[in-house]
Order: C-alpha cells, then sequence, then structure tokens
C-alpha cells in the first residue's frame, strides 16, 4: 500500500528505502548496460549512483559475459534479463542460465513475439514469473501496464513490475502516464518504470507520481555527454521522489462557481 | 472514558456493565477464522486518524487529485472540510454522474423476523429489549414479497434479527429461493455466517452482503455490545470477506454513526471497504450512513454531534475516496433529506419501507415490532416521482444474477 511507504518515509524521516523482494536499496535509478561501450561502463554507474545495472544475458558476443562484469563495480547489484526470449519456456531457460552465470537473484522477465515494437506479451510473462518465482528468483517482469495483469503477476509472485512508459527506445516519454498511475494506486509491489523515459524531466515526472523507481537506458546512451545525463537522471529521479513525498501543491482553478448551491437545503 | 455516546448509556445499561463479560475478540467454537492482516490495518490506520490535524490546504489538495489517497480521504472527513461542503458537493456530484448518471437504484428491505440472541444496548431487536417478536413463515414470506413486487420493485434486501436458532441458515435460504421468483437482485441483511454458508445463500439466490460493523473502536464495540454473536468483534469484521471468498458479488459497509467518533468510524469504513476491494478486485462494493436512532423502550438516544452536514460531508467523502461504490440512504433519514444526497452523492435509496414484520401484506396478522423509528414513510411511487422532479431516474434493476 503507497500510504503506508509515504507514511513511513514521512514519519520516521529516516532513509527512504524500497525492497525488491527482501533486497534493501536507497537507489531510484536503474540502468540498462546496452548501447554504449563498456569502458564507460564504470563511470556511467557512478555518475548515475545506480545500485542495480540490467544485463541481456544473449547481448554478449562484443566482449563475452566475463568481460561486461569486470567493467561493473562490484557494489552494483546485477539484473540479468531475458531479452530476446519469445515465451515463457525460453525465458525460463535463459533465467536459469543468467543464474549460473551472474550469481543474482534477481532476474529481469523480458518476453517479445513483436520484434518490431518489442512489447512484452503480458500472457507469456505472468506464465514465466510464476515459475521463476517458485524457483527463487527475485522476479521482475517487464509489463504492459495493465492492472489486471499486473494483479496477476503479483499473485504468481513478482517482486516488482516493470511497466513500459512508451515503446523500448523510443525515447517518447510517459505515455502510458495514466496505465501506470493505476498500478501505484493500486498495488503493492515496487513499481519501476522501464522503457521510453527520453528526458530527466520524464523521469522526474513519473517519480511525481508515486512510482517507487526509474530505469532507463537509451536516452542515456544516446546523449552527447552519457555519464553528464547518467547524473541528470540521477537528480531528476531524486528530485521527483522527494516533491513526492512532500506532496505537490494545489493548482488555483480560475472561475466557474456553480449557480444553484446543492447544500441549500440543509437545517 | 471511551468515546461512546452517553445518549445511549442508562441505568439498565449501567447495571449490565457490573456482569462480567466474556472477551469480544475471541472467536466462538464454530465460527471461521481467516487471515485477521486487513483487520489490524484497518484498527491501526483509525487509531492514527486524527481529524483535527488536517488544514484549510489539505482539503483543497483532497478536492483535486483524480483518485483520493488515505490522507486526502481523511482531509474530507476532518472539521477543517467543513467551509469546503458546498464544493465537496459539487464535485461529489459530478463524480457520482460520471459512474451512474441520473440513475437511482430502488429497492426495499423486507424484515422476515426480529428474534435475536444479541445483546447490543442500542438497537431495537436486542434480546433484553421488550418488543413484539415475530418470524415470517413461509407462506407469509411469499405473500409480502408478492406484495412488495406488485409496487413494481425488482430488488429485494432481506433482512433478519440476529438469532441462529429462530432464522436459521435453511431458513434464510428458503427465503431467498422464494425472493428469486419475484425479484432480480436478492441482498442480505442477516448475522455474519462461515464462507461454506455464504457460499449456499449464493446458490439461493442472493448476491450481495451487508453488514454494519456499527464501530472500527473496539473497545467502544466490547461495551456495546454483550452478548451474543456479534460481541465477537474479528468475526463480524471478516464477514464481508467471507462472503466474497463464498461467491457474493458485493459487499456492503457501514459504520453506525454516533455510537463513538464518527468521523474515525467513517474513516475506518471507507478503508476497510478500500483495502478488502484491493484484495479482491472484483468485489463491488457498497457504503451506507445510518445515523444513530431512537429505539423503542429507549427513545433518548441521538446520533449526537451528527448533523445534516456531518452527514452529506462523510457522504462525499465516501463518494470521492471510492467513486465507483454504491451508496444508499436509509430512511432512518427523511425524505427532505434522501431526496438532496439522491442528487449529490448517493445511488441508491428504498423505498416502501416498514422496518417492522410482516408490515407489506394486509393478509400477514402477526406483526412484529420495528428496528428502529423510521423518517421517511413514502411508498414506492412516491419515491419514484419525487426522483423524477428533480430529475433523477428510478432504475429498479441494473444487474443480471448468474
Amino acid at each position: 500500500m503507497k500510504e503506508d511507504t509515504l507514511m513511513t518515509a514521512e514519519q520516521n524521516g529516516q532513509n527512504d528505502e524500497w525492497y525488491l523482494g527482501d533486497h534493501r536499496f536507497s537507489s531510484r535509478f536503474v540502468l540498462g548496460s546496452g548501447k554504449f561501450s563498456l569502458p564507460l561502463v564504470q563511470a556511467v554507474t557512478e555518475a548515475a549512483e545506480v545500485e542495480l545495472i540490467t544485463l541481456a544475458l544473449r547481448r554478449t558476443n562484443e566482449g563475452g559475459v566475463a568481460n561486461i562484469l569486470e567493467y561493473i563495480p562490484s557494489t552494483v547489484g546485477i539484473v540479468p534479463n531475458t531479452s530476446g526470449a519469445r515465451n515463457a519456456e525460453e525465458a525460463v531457460r535463459i533465467a536459469r542460465l543468467a543464474h549460473r552465470i551472474c550469481h543474482t537473484p534477481f532476474i529481469k522477465i523480458e518476453i517479445m513475439r513483436d520484434s518490431r515494437y518489442l512489447l512484452p506479451d503480458n500472457q507469456e510473462t505472468v506464465r514465466a514469473t510464476e515459475q521463476l518465482a517458485k524457483e527463487g528468483f527475485v522476479v521482475m517482469p517487464y509489463m504492459f501496464p495493465d492492472l489486471t495483469v499486473a494483479r496477476d503477476l503479483v499473485q504468481a509472485g513478482a517482486a516488482c513490475v516493470m511497466p513500459l512508459a512508451a515503446p523500448i527506445g523510443s525515447n517518447k516519454g510517459l505515455i502510458n502516464k495514466e496505465w501506470i498511475q493505476l498500478l501505484v494506486d493500486e498495488l503493492s509491489v515496487p513499481i519501476i518504470v522501464d522503457a521510453g523515459i527520453g528526458k530527466p524531466s520524464e523521469a522526474c515526472a513519473a517519480m511525481e507520481m508515486g512510482v517507487t523507481a526509474i530505469m532507463a537506458n537509451t536516452a542515456i546512451a544516446t546523449a552527447k555527454d552519457i555519464s553528464g545525463m547518467a547524473k541528470a537522471f540521477n537528480m531528476a529521479i531524486q528530485a521527483g521522489r522527494r516533491s513526492y513525498l512532500s506532496g505537490l501543491g494545489r493548482v488555483l482553478e480560475r472561475g466557474g462557481q456553480a449557480s444553484s448551491p446543492l447544500t441549500g437545503y440543509l437545517r | 472514558m471511551y468515546d461512546i455516546n452517553k445518549t445511549i448509556i442508562n441505568d439498565v445499561v449501567r447495571q449490565a456493565w457490573q456482569q462480567k463479560r466474556s472477551d469480544s475478540m475471541s472467536y466462538i467454537t464454530g465460527m471461521e477464522v481467516i487471515d485477521e492482516t486487513l483487520m489490524h490495518k484497518v484498527i491501526s490506520a483509525r487509531e492514527i486518524y486524527s481529524p483535527k490535524e488536517y488544514t484549510a490546504i489539505d482539503v483543497e489538495e483532497a478536492l483535486q487529485v483524480d483518485r483520493l489517497s488515505w490522507k486526502n480521504f481523511g482531509a474530507l472527513l476532518s472539521p477543517a472540510a467543513k467551509p469546503y461542503l458546498e464544493a465537496m458537493a459539487q464535485r461529489a456530484k459530478a463524480v457520482k454522474e460520471a459512474y451512474f448518471g441520473n440513475g437511482i437504484q430502488i429497492f426495499t428491505p423486507l424484515y422476515l423476523s426480529n428474534y435475536c440472541e444479541n445483546y447490543c444496548v442500542y438497537c431495537g431487536f436486542n434480546c433484553h429489549n421488550t418488543i413484539k417478536r415475530a418470524a415470517l413463515n413461509r407462506d407469509e414470506i411469499e405473500r409480502e414479497m408478492q406484495a412488495i413486487a406488485s409496487t413494481g420493485l425488482q430488488e429485494i434486501l432481506l433482512l433478519t434479527g440476529e438469532s441462529r436458532s429462530m432464522s436459521d441458515i435453511s431458513y434464510i435460504s428458503e427465503a431467498c429461493q422464494i425472493a428469486r421468483k419475484y425479484f432480480r437482485v436478492v441482498g442480505l441483511e442477516i448475522y455474519p455466517v462461515n464462507s461454506e454458508e455464504y457460499a449456499l445463500l449464493h446458490q439461493c439466490g442472493a448476491d450481495y452482503v451487508t453488514v454494519f460493523q456499527e464501530t472500527y473502536d473496539s473497545l467502544v464495540y466490547e461495551q456495546l455490545h454483550l452478548a451474543g454473536a456479534k460481541r465477537i468483534f474479528p468475526y463480524r469484521f471478516h464477514a464481508q470477506e467471507r462472503a466474497l471468498r463464498g461467491g457474493m458479488r458485493g459487499v456492503g459497509f457501514a459504520a453506525l454513526l454516533g455510537l463513538a467518533d464518527f468521523r474515525k468510524d467513517a474513516y475506518a469504513t471507507g478503508i476497510h471497504a478500500r483495502m478488502l476491494q484491493q484484495a479482491y478486485p472484483h468485489a463491488e462494493v457498497a457504503f451506507s450512513c445510518p445515523r444513530l436512532r431512537p429505539i423503542k423502550n429507549n427513545t433518548s438516544i441521538t446520533a449526537t454531534g451528527i448533523g445534516e452536514a456531518e452527514l452529506l460531508q462523510i457522504v462525499c467523502a465516501y463518494r470521492l475516496f471510492i467513486p465507483s461504490a454504491s451508496i444508499t440512504v436509509s430512511t432512518r433519514e427523511c425524505a427532505r433529506v434522501r431526496n438532496a444526497m439522491a442528487s449529490i452523492a448517493a445511488n441508491k435509496l428504498s423505498a416502501g419501507v416498514s422496518t417492522g414484520i410482516g408490515t407489506h401484506s394486509e393478509k400477514t396478522n402477526h406483526d412484529g415490532d420495528a428496528q428502529f423509528e423510521i423518517a421517511d414513510g413514502r411508498s414506492v411511487s412516491e419515491v419514484c416521482a419525487d426522483l423524477e422532479k428533480l430529475g433523477l431516474q428510478p432504475v429498479p434493476v441494473d444487474y443480471i444474477y448468474v
């Protein structure tokens, strides 16, 4: 329940932390490691102050898995993803492989049967989540923001849900704002907005809505100054979180007072 | 000591308090026990909620957001919202119309029996109150329902006093089956039962269940419910959840406003409904907003401090907190108030109401005394005519039992 989270953070004045399963985090920025050169990974993770970085197990040709792992600071948790999986069975196989290679409990489920838009297959994602949660993974499913599916994911054992804000890699921002807001309002697990966030201001806006964390990759990887943009995102996410906890101020409305009072009947 | 409405307390009650009483938080044998996490969260939310701490700024914020947080809901129920009542009403009306248009569902309660094994000191049916007791038999139920159906109503709410011996599950099941012959929607307001029993009642035609928690302050609750199964606070609290597990489509909630701190009880009622709907997203939730009324043999009982403005504030807060909720205003309120409520925030009214036993059909000869004194005796056609004058549309039924 978001109300609980909010009250705890406000009342205790403690570190504003969040959890994936039993794992505690203070950074609310999850970085994707694709689309930029490996030697930059360390500088970018430091600039972003991230505690989690995702890693596509299937895209390991350049440098190999062992290599990229060497570039990631040991303080940062690795979240392998199942990109390339076309159904639940493939995702489960990739997850098991990732676990052997990366020695991490986390798995981000990405299942796509659509290669043009790379949209997640929600139904298969629920199936994979159920299986991997049973096997003890901390399951982080990437999904299209559908409340009913999100509930099914939570029921299946997901540690969070990762709704897409806009088509992946599009940098189009919070197109799915309304639907993500429903997830924020209704679910008790963390909501990590993943995909489509193009600018720090959009990351900030998503955090102001009450989402738990932001995952970004393309917006940073395609910036002129990758480390600079990683830092800007980090600051925007922190500002958005602080804004959410502080409660947005009112917006004054102009005009429009009803002509006939409804409360005239009161005695 | 506790925040109890003083008008309820008389010598009879004081004397009863001298007797040794059972633990109201411990289940009695036969009561189904389910996970209590939700109950503890609601009780704790009620305890933490401090109406006096809210300011005008909190209320203004609550009137602007699309979906209200607990805090927003708390602000609308607080004294700080009083100057904003007109704005709340305008907002509630817009929200209600977005969900229900100009439709107002109409129904009537049918009291099957007024035998009761509980000792709730504020209730006219309580087992120590000397009233005329009665229970309708099968033929009388049928005649009463025929009489009600002839008024054009298609939804009925079946009520009993809380007596498992005088109105057992098979008796209520049979009443549901008869009701299904005459009505398209059958609701229940009976003593809380186990989920298997709710499942049976659902199979027999009942589709929604209303249980008033009366007060969510467990200490006040203990002082007001001195004997009988109703004394067991947690069993009553979980009735709606058991009903949903039994397959019921919808569940209704209410605090009897005036027993304890009404703002805190209204807050707890809203949080209870909200949390249960989050756990059971398919559930339809409903609110009633009864104010305490005088009863036979204790006419001094009044809902102290809850005027019409406070009642409107509560109903508007419910509407804005859960826009899709069904909200009923019963005949505890007069026609003027009910008409206004239907225009503003309520979407459901009872009509042609009698809270006695066997008073709908003339052929029933042993009528029992009423639970409380009603304040709106309009017939179904009078209620419908008044609604139409207000530009509202009486809706006899909006659901098909499946």
